[in-house]
Parts: structure tokens; C-alpha cells; sequence
């Protein structure tokens, strides 16, 4: 190789030691590289295919091969489940509008209906320390860099990086991550902090007199504009007072299940201002809202919950 | 020709096999027990067919696993080629090593290796508990001979002339 270039081993060494020297800084500094990353991304990602594989076959086949009490038993709970979600909703649709309407008189913004997208969590690994994770949606399927992740059960993580076929996303238990939480119970604000361990999310804020319990939900406040507001974060599991210090040491178990989820929902959210003209559809959702509000008024009270 | 064409393209399929097992999932705490197969498969090859394999390779492979693993683009190209430059530069005294010391050289690399991106990682302020870098050092040191003596045989396999007979 040394020779093909007409280089010796050691000057070649430095050459190419400058180029990645030069190209960790651009990559660290800026985002100018992600045409590079983007077309190493779509060339590796048959190797990721190719190693997601046999997981993807091995789900397939225990899927195939289920018997059929077993998916009957499936059916029967997921009928059960699904009545009773309906049975929330009914009283969710209500509550929207109702909120919808409060927030138009007080000119807030209004959250959009969330945008939900399905993606699949590649079974390849990154590096077992930095908790982050590879789904099979990317630029293509509009996934864009700070969008947040959900699963069935709360906050998974956040989108860092998009390629065309697949995005990074880190989850909140990485030590890196941060987001803004209100505990449901009383909408004190705080930030939950990634502690590395996946069954530990901590809350280093919050002082020694809070109004903080054993058993409280937090939820996302949508503060900080990445993560939609109101979604399950965490439970608060462990106080600890000290006296001596500003502030308790609390610790809470995250909501979503961050290593058993294999499908992920990609949320898209936008917030509707009222002066907000050409949104992404404010006015049939406004005036939707505004009929689903006088409908809502229009009931007896007392069915509000 | 047909023996040296089969070297590459055994050298090839290791060396995208190797890439695989970078990225192949293992239970949590196995996880950080994973050795760095690309370096070592690297080493390898260029410890055997230095005509073939160089600092180009360091090079590619390098960003290649940069992508797979969300690193810094180019933190393991500039890994990968520190290691290299040492076993192309030291190729000849390293062959006629006996394997135990060998091992210890290869080790010695991958301290070399864990340590560049460790340092780099600390620079960005990245960093990740220490003995994520140790453990791939332990476990690739352990692995070496296996990858030295399957690599060996796969490469006495392929390079055997198919048309003297």
C-alpha cells in the first residue's frame, strides 16, 4: 500500500493522521460532514440488515409457530385491553376540547394532535456505556435530529443523529441526557437527569423541602420544545433528605421499558399559535376544536370527571 | 493467481465479518467484554500480507466502524492507524516472535489502540467509565491466539496453488 502511493510508511501515517485529525474537529465542531456520514450509513446498511437478521427471523418464528391457544389467549386480552381504552378515550376526547377551548381564552399555544410514526429498533449494538440505539426510519420518513421516542409505556429518548435509512437515538437513562419534567401530582417543574443505569433516572434539583413523594409520576413538561408535554417519564422510587446538603437525592425508574422495547413511535408534535396562520392544518383543527368545545359545553357538568 | 486473488477475498470477508461482530448484540454486561475484532483482524493481515494491507485500510475500516458505532468521524481511523503503523514498521522482528510474545505485543497495541480513543473521548468530553477500555483489552489479548491460528490456516487454505496439484 505504502509503496502504491509513492509514499514512505511514516510520512503516509501523518498525512492520513492530519486528515482524521481534521475530520474528528469538523465533526465535533459543526454537522459539515454529514453528506460523508450519510453515504457510509446507506453503504453499511445491508451490514446492519444482515446482522438484525436472525434476531428479525427468530421473532418471526416464534410468531409462526405460536399455537393457537396461545394467540387466541392474545386475542381475548388485547380485546380486553382495547375496551377498555376506548373507554378512557371517550372521556379523553372531551377533556381535549375542553382544554383546547381554556387555552384558546388564555391565548396559549396549543399542542397539535401528535403525529406517530412506528419504527423498529436494528438489533445491532453501539457501545454498551453510551445508551443509544439504531431504528430503521431516517431522513426519508421525514425523522428529523431532536424528535422524540416513545413507547407504549412513556419517554424513550430522542433522535441525535438522522442517515436516510436509519437514525440515532439516545435514550434518557444515558448519562448525557437531560429533560424537563413536571411531577403530575402538583406541576412542580424539574429536570431528570440519564444516570447510565437503564433502571435509574436521577432528579439533582430539587431541594430538601419539595413537595416530592415516594410513588409520584413525572411527566414530560414539553419545556425545553423537544419532548411533547405530558407523556410518563419516570416514578419517583427513593428519597433521600440529607440535612446537610441544598438539595435531596431522588431517584426515579423510567416509565417506557428502555431495554425490552423492539418498536418505537417517532412523535412529531408543533404547537399552534393563534396568530400562527399558514401551520400545518390550524384552521380545521381550531375550528374542529371549537365545535368539539361548544359540544363539550353543551353537556352537563356534571359528567365532567 | 487464483491463490492470491482467494487471499483477498478471505481477507475481505474477515474483515466485513469483523465489522459485523463490532455491532452484534450481546446481553448488557456482556456488551463491554467485546474485543475490537476489526484491529485485531486488521493486525492480522497486516502482519501477513503487508503488501495488501496498510494504513489505507486502517483508514477506511477505521471510518467505517465510526459510523456503525456513532463515534466521532475518524476516532477509529486515527486508532486503527497508530496500531497499524507499528506492525507494518515492525512486520519482520514480530513474524519470527514466539506466540506468547506476540500476544504481548498485540496487547501492548491495543492498550495503544483503547488509549486513543479513550483520550480522544476525554478531548470531547465523551468520556465513559474506565474499564470500558480495559475489558476489550483483556478480552482481545485472550482472543489473539485464536484469531492468529484460524487466520493462519484460513490463509494457508486460500493461498495454496489450485492448479499444481
Amino acid at each position: 500500500m505504502g509503496p502504491a502511493w509513492g509514499l514512505a510508511l511514516g510520512p503516509k501515517l501523518f498525512l492520513l493522521a492530519l486528515i482524521a485529525a481534521g475530520l474528528m474537529i469538523t465533526d465535533h465542531r459543526q454537522q459539515h460532514l454529514a453528506a460523508i456520514r450519510d453515504t457510509l450509513s446507506v453503504l453499511l446498511f445491508p451490514l446492519q440488515a444482515v446482522v438484525n437478521l436472525p434476531f428479525a427471523t427468530w421473532h418471526w418464528a416464534s410468531d409462526a409457530t405460536a399455537s393457537r391457544e396461545a394467540l387466541m389467549g392474545e386475542l381475548n386480552q388485547l380485546r380486553e385491553d382495547r375496551l377498555d381504552l376506548q373507554v378512557q378515550l371517550q372521556r379523553l376526547a372531551a377533556l381535549e376540547a375542553e382544554n383546547a377551548r381554556l387555552r384558546a381564552m388564555m391565548g396559549a399555544s396549543r399542542q397539535a394532535a401528535d403525529r406517530v410514526l412506528v419504527a423498529e429498533i436494528l438489533a445491532v449494538d453501539l457501545d454498551p456505556f453510551r445508551h443509544r440505539f439504531t431504528v430503521n426510519k431516517g431522513n426519508r420518513h421525514g425523522v428529523h435530529v431532536g424528535q422524540a421516542l416513545l413507547d407504549a409505556n412513556g419517554v424513550l429518548g430522542q433522535v441525535v443523529r438522522v442517515q436516510p435509512l436509519t437514525a440515532e437515538a439516545i435514550m434518557i437513562s444515558d448519562a448525557d441526557h437531560a429533560l424537563p419534567v413536571i411531577v403530575n401530582r402538583n406541576g412542580l417543574r424539574t429536570i431528570a437527569m440519564g444516570t447510565g443505569d437503564t433502571e435509574r433516572l436521577s432528579l439533582p434539583f430539587l431541594p430538601n423541602s419539595a413537595d416530592i413523594e415516594e410513588g409520584d409520576l413525572l411527566v414530560s413538561s414539553g419545556l425545553g420544545g423537544t419532548f411533547p408535554s405530558g407523556y410518563p417519564v419516570a416514578t419517583v422510587r427513593r428519597i433521600e433528605r440529607r440535612p446537610g446538603e441544598a438539595f435531596a437525592q431522588i431517584s426515579a425508574e423510567p416509565a417506557a421499558g428502555l431495554l425490552r422495547a423492539r418498536e418505537v413511535l417517532l412523535v412529531w408534535t408543533s404547537h399552534i399559535d393563534e396568530d400562527d396562520g399558514p401551520g400545518e392544518d390550524p384552521e380545521a383543527a381550531g375550528n374542529e376544536a371549537l365545535a368539539d368545545a361548544s359540544g363539550a359545553a353543551a353537556t352537563p357538568d356534571g359528567q365532567a370527571p | 493467481m487464483t491463490g492470491q486473488r482467494s487471499v483477498m477475498a478471505a481477507a475481505l470477508a474477515s474483515l466485513v465479518l469483523a465489522l459485523a461482530l463490532a455491532i452484534v448484540p450481546l446481553p448488557a454486561q456482556a456488551g463491554a467484554l467485546r474485543p475490537d475484532w476489526v484491529a485485531l483482524a486488521l493486525m492480522f493481515w497486516c502482519l501477513t500480507t503487508p503488501s495488501r494491507f496498510g494504513l489505507g485500510w486502517a483508514f477506511i475500516l477505521g471510518l467505517l466502524l465510526d459510523t456503525l458505532t456513532g463515534a466521532l468521524l475518524g476516532q477509529h481511523a486515527l486508532a486503527l492507524m497508530l496500531v497499524t503503523y507499528p506492525v507494518l514498521r515492525f512486520r519482520l522482528r514480530l513474524r519470527v516472535f514466539p506466540m506468547f510474545q506476540l500476544t504481548v505485543a498485540v496487547t501492548l497495541l491495543l492498550v495503544l489502540y483503547q488509549f486513543t480513543l479513550f483520550w480522544i473521548d476525554g478531548v470531547t468530553s465523551r468520556g465513559m467509565p474506565a474499564s470500558a477500555y480495559w475489558w476489550p483489552v483483556i478480552t482481545g489479548a485472550l482472543v489473539w491466539p485464536l484469531v492468529f491460528r484460524l487466520g493462519e490456516s484460513v490463509l494457508r487454505e486460500s493461498a495454496r496453488p489450485q492448479v499444481g496439484l
